[in-house]
């Protein structure tokens, strides 16, 4: 390999030792000569500039009158469509497009070819002087040692306990921001209320699904029975209890120990809010019995018991356990055996109190 | 009266304007200011104006947005819709969303002030980016602007906040869907993740305080945080003045460029026009961001190819990256009891905690390696600082990739290819990348300074064949003008510089390390052509005779 550091493809320079201020440099050879415009030596290409800018404040002008002509003109009443907000929108743009445009090219023109375009060079000043500088820094000194804060380390360290502990009662108050989370994300509306089971229901119309509804590669977006009739917090209770339920041919399922009566006839529910970080799982892959999340591209084995099998969700999503009322409604028999949604830190807590 | 009769006569302005000068300078003393900076020399260049990009955006941010306060209504309280976008009838939703659409339908102007709003959002983060990329690779954070430096992270971290607190504003199902994500991200933090979720939503997701909270912190909190982060980044580039590119006549002594009145005043001001028209062109003819179409917020449903705004991609895209199982081996595990969401929490802090803390770290790390303490006022040419130039690129590489990865859906579909394999690709790529870029870059910018040294010994090419007397082809060379020349030339090239003693006589193994990145950061280098070089290269020349030629005619002109 060539020796790079010698600067030349073909070794003949003699170099390396630049940077080391010993070798002989170019002189700089100052601002090159000035170059005149046309406008500066040809008054008729000047009053050419002087129109064109005159021009372009002229365009400016147009622009604020489209503004508020088609602001006026065009009113958004009981009978406008989208087409004219669509419309307004478009001349309204344009309108100001041109104002600002007309007045920005204009005075950028009048710049460049009117005014004077002589490049200037100017000393730097030092951003403080050297007897400044020692000034300012016995000065911070003194002050230092004026307080006596080095001399003192009993004022200077209950001083930085009291500043250190200050801020707590703000810290208070920001705990008062929201309620303490406790077991609420344990739970969701699936639960039985006073022994009766919840059915499982349509998203979003509320109406109750029969078993016989669900046929083979068929999907259902469900939400608990009596939510839509929740007075308050129903988001947050949808935000938990949405679920997925689909059926499959009943071989085609690997069901493991303890989950045997969780599906009813190839019927499974399982919680849509995503394990990675919350997205509804919504496209349902029939043919290869996937759930993927839109959000990440978390992927889910609907044969596995909902396994992942690709992205970034690393758990599989919370079975709900089915089976079907005395009316052929299908219901819920308790609510998840696992907290749903993204993992959090008392997770595994939760999953312990719901199943003890 | 008596003083006005003495001899002196006192200074008396000839014109109007300059009475009306003298008028506001007599009752407030500005003359000493206007004398300062009345023609304060400012260099020009096409790549200062991002910041001035940055700059306009914000202003036409606060105008734009204050409109958009006039009505809108941040309450999470339920309403049913009533408006004339008719799709939506009577569809349940929060009064937000609900003034939302009234902002985009109902009120005269309202459409174009929220699109105005987003695309110069929009403008704003990337004009901060780019600017900043601009001011990495001419080393302009170098002494002394490192702390400006450190002001404009600082401002560009604020400006995606902005951004993500103002994008979620409106309660629709995209946004609602960010927010979702954030409270995934925000309950995989060890301890007090689920703590936080909790007192940031009020309670449980979504809860019925988000955007009321979101509302106080954009409007007020964020945006009083970027005008005083502004008012401290403009204050320094008037302490140091501005930075130039090399060239003849330029050094770190002095600033050349315009004077800021007339001419640097006028091309700035009317540049903000420019930045505002562009604003108002791409809102009246681009629909940015159309709420209505995705519906209010709701947990359930969520369209495919759902997109942040694109500031934050790199976020989204790091958590699309992550896989949450490799062969058994699950991201997620339970330490004493407790959930740790690996898969979740390393791609959202990792990756953009490591490129803010570079970003900071980063003129104090090259200062700490070069032992450079000089003060710096002139740029360097990207090429002449192959080493920087090529982390920076590295850097951005990184970046773009995890960007990409945001988009992994988007790019499987039309492109027609597996997204698995988009990902697969892109996760090789969050590794690979960074390193191939790194060295494709530093032999570029190497490259490119040899062809100046060549430029500058040999000159430029003119495209003129000769043929010699002898049957021999030559291209004919023809010298640069002084001036062109020497900004081929008058740059430094630093070499390596070995580990050096304390001042006890000993070798740090600190200084070792640093002796050993300065290696590194130098040891690739190609000098500037010297005048002893120029001599031998017209002395042995073989096509001496016509360089020589060359060169009485570029005299004579």
């Amino acid at each position: 390999m060539g020796n790079h550091s010698d600067g030349s493809p073909n070794h003949s320079g003699t170099v390396a030792t630049a940077g080391q201020n010993v070798v002989e440099k170019f002189q700089d050879p100052g601002l090159p000569p000035h170059r005149l415009r046309l406008a500066d030596t040809d008054p008729r290409a000047a009053k050419r500039a002087e129109r064109q800018v005159a021009i372009l404040f002229g365009i400016s002008v147009i622009g604020t009158v489209i503004f508020l002509v088609s602001y006026f003109a065009i009113d958004l009443g009981q009978d406008s469509t989208i087409a004219t907000i669509r419309t307004q929108n478009l001349l309204l743009g344009l309108g100001t497009a041109f104002a600002m445009l007309g007045i920005g090219t204009g005075i950028v023109h009048w710049a460049k070819a009117l005014m004077p375009d002589h490049e200037v060079s100017e000393e730097r000043h030092a951003i403080r002087t050297e007897e400044d500088r020692q000034a300012a820094v016995r000065i911070v000194e003194d002050i230092v040692e004026e307080t006596g804060i080095k001399r003192r380390p009993l004022i200077r360290n209950t001083l930085l306990g009291a500043v250190a502990l200050a801020p707590l009662p703000a810290l208070a108050v920001f705990g008062d921001l929201g309620p303490r989370p406790d077991n609420t994300l344990a739970h969701t509306m699936w639960a039985p209320q006073d022994g009766k089971l919840k059915r499982l229901t349509r998203d979003p119309d509320g109406t109750p699904i029969k078993a016989s509804d669900v046929t083979i590669g068929s999907a259902f977006h469900v939400i608990p029975e009596g939510l839509n009739e929740l007075q308050e917090g129903k988001l947050n209770a949808k935000a938990k209890a949405v679920v997925l339920l689909m059926r499959l041919n009943p071989d085609d399922l690997t069901i493991s120990k303890g989950r045997e009566t969780w599906s009813y006839n190839g019927i499974v529910a399982y919680s849509k809010i995503c394990t990675h970080v919350g997205c509804p799982v919504a496209l349902y892959e029939q043919q290869t019995h996937h759930l993927l999340c839109p959000c990440h591209q978390s992927t889910f084995d609907l044969t596995k018991e909902c396994k992942v099998i690709f992205g970034p969700a690393s758990r599989p999503l919370p079975q709900l356990p089915i089976a079907v009322d005395a009316e052929g409604y299908l219901v819920a028999t308790s609510d998840f055996k696992e907290p749903v949604g993204p993992s959090y830190w008392e997770r595994d807590e939760h999953e312990r109190l719901i199943n003890s | 009266m008596s003083a006005s009769s003495t001899a002196e006569v006192p200074f008396v302005p000839e014109t109007k304007v300059g009475r009306i000068t003298d008028f506001v300078d007599e009752r407030v003393g500005g003359s000493g200011i206007l004398r300062e900076f009345g023609r304060k020399v400012f260099p020009d260049h096409w790549s200062f104006m991002f910041g001035e990009v940055a700059l306009y955006s914000f202003v036409i941010l606060l105008m734009s947005g204050t409109f958009l306060t006039f009505f809108f209504d941040p309450s999470m309280a339920e309403t049913h819709y009533a408006g004339s976008y008719t799709p939506l009838t009577n569809v349940e939703m929060s009064v937000a969303y609900n003034s939302s659409l009234n902002i985009s339908f109902d009120i005269r102007g309202g459409l174009f002030f929220r699109q105005v709003h987003h695309w110069a959002a929009l403008l704003f983060v990337a004009s901060l980016g780019v600017h900043m990329l601009r001011v990495f690779f001419t080393g302009a954070f170098r002494k002394p602007r490192e702390m400006n430096w450190v002001v404009g992270g600082v401002l560009l971290i604020l400006a995606m906040a902005e951004g993500f607190t103002g994008y979620s504003l409106p309660d629709d199902l995209l946004s609602g869907n960010g927010l979702r994500i954030i409270d995934g991200v925000i309950k995989s933090i060890p301890v007090i993740g689920t703590y936080i979720s909790f007192f940031l939503f009020g309670g449980e997701f979504p809860g019925t305080a988000i955007i009321g909270r979101l509302y106080v912190l954009h409007i007020l909190l964020v945006p009083a945080m970027i005008l005083l982060m502004i008012v401290i980044h403009l204050f320094m580039v008037v302490v140091h003045k501005h930075t130039q590119y090399p060239g003849p006549g330029r050094n770190d002594g002095n600033v050349v460029g315009y004077p800021l009145g007339p001419v640097y005043a006028a091309k700035a001001g009317g540049f903000f026009f420019i930045v505002f028209g562009v604003v108002a062109l791409m809102a009246a003819m681009f629909t940015i961001n159309p709420i209505w179409n995705y519906g209010p917020y709701d947990p359930s449903p969520v369209s495919a190819g759902t997109q942040p705004d694109w500031y934050i991609g790199f976020v989204d895209g790091a958590l699309r990256l992550m896989p949450g199982v490799v062969n058994d081996f699950h991201f997620e595990y339970i330490i004493f009891g407790h959930v740790l969401t690996l898969n979740v929490l390393l791609p959202a802090l990792v990756p953009a905690g490591i490129i803010f803390t570079v970003l900071f770290m980063y003129p104090w790390i090259e200062r700490w390696i070069t032992k450079d303490n000089r003060e710096h006022h002139v740029l360097d040419r990207p090429r002449n600082a192959p080493t920087r130039t090529a982390i920076g690129v590295a850097g951005f590489t990184w970046y773009c990739v995890m960007w990409a990865a945001a988009g992994s859906d988007l790019i499987a579909t039309h492109f027609h290819v597996a997204l698995n394999d988009v990902t697969y690709w892109l996760r090789t790529l969050f590794f690979i990348g960074p390193i191939l870029a790194f060295m494709v870059t530093k032999r570029v910018a190497l490259a490119l300074q040899r062809k100046d040294r060549e430029i500058a010994l040999h000159g430029r090419e003119t495209g003129r064949i000769v043929r010699l007397p002898h049957g021999e082809f030559i291209e004919v060379h023809a010298p640069l003008d002084d001036y062109k020349h020497y900004k081929l030339v008058g740059f430094e090239s630093p070499s390596p510089l070995p580990a050096e003693p304390n001042e006890h006589g000993v070798v740090t193994p600190k200084e070792k390390r640093r002796a050993a990145l300065s290696k590194w950061f130098f040891e690739d280098r190609v000098a500037p052509a010297t005048p002893a070089e120029l001599e031998a290269a017209h002395g042995h020349g073989h096509h001496e005779a016509i360089e020589s030629g060359e060169e009485h005619k570029s005299l004579s002109h």
